[in-house]
């Protein structure tokens, strides 16, 4: 674990025993056979407590695992899981939105496209992306980069991982609603294999913006949720101190979503969650990808897209009285 | 005002007879306007209309044939907050008469047969859950299959209902999916936008008209005027999110006062062939 990383309060165990662990390694013993032993007693340790602080996190917690400032963001995933990144920039009417980028990609030797959402690491990159949050802007580029994807049979690859779509005047100016619509419309359609996987944050038409697919994965800690926690607890319980409350009731978590039919794979996380290890999460994810794609690209394009307006047709939970 | 109820009460007039127009401050007798399809005759402010009373004034009188009204909300997630939402949708159920925000089925409008769907935004905020998404795909399939016109509208201040979490989110997916069919198929939809329609259900099928009508002055926006004053902290500009302010910025098709919706409808089908 890198030393930069900034340690969630329930994570504060395994920091200490980390500290120790570099305290004995960094001795002037350390080579002798007690401290040798000691130290391969404290790994177990290190191990056992982050396998326990992690296996019981609440949802709220899960939240905070999914913002956690050294989580992987889809712009490491493009140099971890990807041999190559080729850049596309703007939609072609008003701009280039940081906050999602899109461009061609090399999953071994097969093309993709890959769209996703970046939320920025410096001060300096978090401010041009809106922390996540993309304008129309970027739902426009998103679209016109997936529409090319169809024209050149490349399957697309969605990285979600947004807080919410921008609330601010021009956004609204240059038609949010539309362009969340238009983005979901037209992916039900799209000719080629998509793919999308919650990475982090998955907030609300924001996400789904850039998330109808053929198959929709989350990792084991990111939360995919109608709105975000404090939002919820700040219009039911009117105060968004109660957004531990509403974490545990929208039940928006990988233990969850597949059981209602809105996830189809949870991605496991490597031992104390993705900002431990970005290399190990990020075959995890590659090894995803890499199957799922062969599974897709199987099926003939109208049973893909009979399927996946199955798959979304299907969701929902209501009662209805049986025909007499 | 509070006061000038009272002050009416006295006098024994019966309550609702007279109400205070939002959009001029005219105190104005009730039955006109009613008379005038829920408008004030000072100012033509659009009041709420419910559900039932917005199918007797767009279709035909008697041609309303309602379809899926056995489906019945549930509670997939348990939800509670500081009410549980099983609770909170039979008071919201006594409360409106409706068991939950849509409205579907066939009709005439000036004897062109149409597929009708609403939202009534008096039901939690005419939020979409699963039963609101589930009929109205449904709507959007019959459509489809018998190549009717399709006229939506909505009116949700909710967006998608939290009390159904992310079904609620999907059911802005499965709308969507079903409407791009329709489009398939070369349906024509024309989607109505009254006051409210924001958040998911403006960020979904509302938004997907070929063609889209909106009262005037209604709200409609994806984020909530507060929620954007607290994110960028600074005033919103006057008749932010109004109709007007999305058809000047190139969203909506008309601005449609209720008066004319109706003939609206029949033209726009006429000219598309339909």
């Amino acid at each position: 674990m890198s030393s930069s990383v900034q340690p969630l309060p329930f994570e504060q165990p395994i920091v200490e025993l980390h500290q120790q662990l570099a305290e004995l390694e960094s001795g002037d013993e350390s080579s002798s056979k007690d401290v040798r032993s000691e130290i391969k007693e404290l790994k177990k340790q290190i191990a056992d407590t982050t396998q326990e602080v992690f296996s019981n996190l609440s949802p709220w917690k899960v939240v905070q695992v999914a913002r956690h400032q050294n989580r992987p963001y889809t712009r490491d995933y493009l140099q971890l899981v990807f041999d190559e990144f080729v850049e596309l920039h703007g939609d072609r009417h008003f701009g280039d939105d940081r906050a999602i980028l899109t461009g061609f990609a090399k999953l071994d030797s097969q093309r993709v496209m890959v769209v996703g959402h970046q939320k920025g690491r410096t001060v300096k990159e978090r401010t041009e992306c809106y922390f996540g949050c993309a304008h129309p802007e970027g739902y426009r580029k998103a679209m016109a980069k997936m529409r090319m994807a169809e024209k050149y049979g490349l399957p697309i690859i969605c990285f979600i991982d947004t807080p919410g779509a921008y609330p601010g005047v021009g956004a609204e100016e240059r038609g949010q609603a539309w362009v969340i619509a238009e983005n979901m419309y037209e992916m039900s359609r799209l000719k080629t294999p998509i793919i999308c996987v919650v990475i982090g944050e998955g907030g609300s038409g924001g996400a789904l913006g850039i998330g109808v697919g053929d198959r929709v994965a989350m990792l084991e800690f990111s939360y995919y949720s109608v709105i975000s926690p404090e939002g919820c607890a700040g219009i039911l319980w009117k105060s968004h101190e109660f957004a531990e409350n509403a974490a545990e009731a929208l039940k928006f978590t990988s233990e969850h979503l597949p059981g209602l039919g809105v996830v189809d794979d949870v991605i496991p996380e490597p031992l104390g969650g993705a900002h431990r290890d970005h290399q190990q999460m990020a075959v995890q994810i590659k090894q995803y990808l890499t199957k799922t794609l062969r599974d897709l690209t199987s099926t003939s394009t109208e049973d893909m897209l009979d399927n996946r307006y199955a798959k979304f047709r299907a969701m929902g939970k209501f009662l209805e009285e049986a025909e007499a | 005002m509070s006061t000038e109820t009272t002050k009416r009460a006295k006098r024994g007039v019966p309550e609702g007879l007279w109400k205070k127009c939002p959009g001029c401050n005219e105190t104005i007798y009730t039955k006109t306007a009613d008379e005038l399809l829920g408008c004030c005759p000072e100012c033509n402010h659009h009041f709420y209309v419910s559900g039932k009373e917005r199918i007797r004034q767009v279709l035909d009188e008697g041609t309303f044939e309602e379809w899926d009204a056995d489906l019945m909300p549930t509670d997939p997630l348990q939800f509670k907050d500081k009410k549980a939402y099983a609770d909170r949708i039979v008071s919201e159920q006594q409360r409106t008469g409706l068991n939950d925000a849509a409205i579907t089925g066939t009709g005439m409008i000036r004897a062109r047969r149409v597929a009708l769907g609403l939202t009534d935004s008096a039901f939690i905020m005419g939020s979409m859950g699963s039963v609101v998404g589930e009929r109205l795909t449904r709507l959007i399939e019959r459509a489809t299959e018998q190549n009717l016109p399709l006229i939506i509208i909505s009116g949700s201040g909710g967006g998608a209902r939290m009390h159904e979490g992310i079904l609620s989110l999907m059911q802005m997916a499965k709308v969507s999916a079903a409407l791009a069919r329709y489009d398939n198929a070369g349906g024509l939809f024309i989607s109505v936008l009254t006051n409210p329609t924001m958040g998911g259900v403006a960020a979904s099928f509302a938004s997907l008209g070929d063609v889209v009508f909106a009262e005037p002055r209604a709200l409609v926006g994806f984020a909530g005027p507060r929620t954007i004053k607290a994110t960028i902290r600074i005033e919103l500009p006057e008749g932010f999110q109004t109709s007007e302010f999305l058809l000047e910025h190139g969203y909506v098709d008309r601005i449609v006062p209720r008066d004319r919706l109706k003939s609206e409808i029949a033209r726009t089908i006429d000219y598309c062939g339909k």
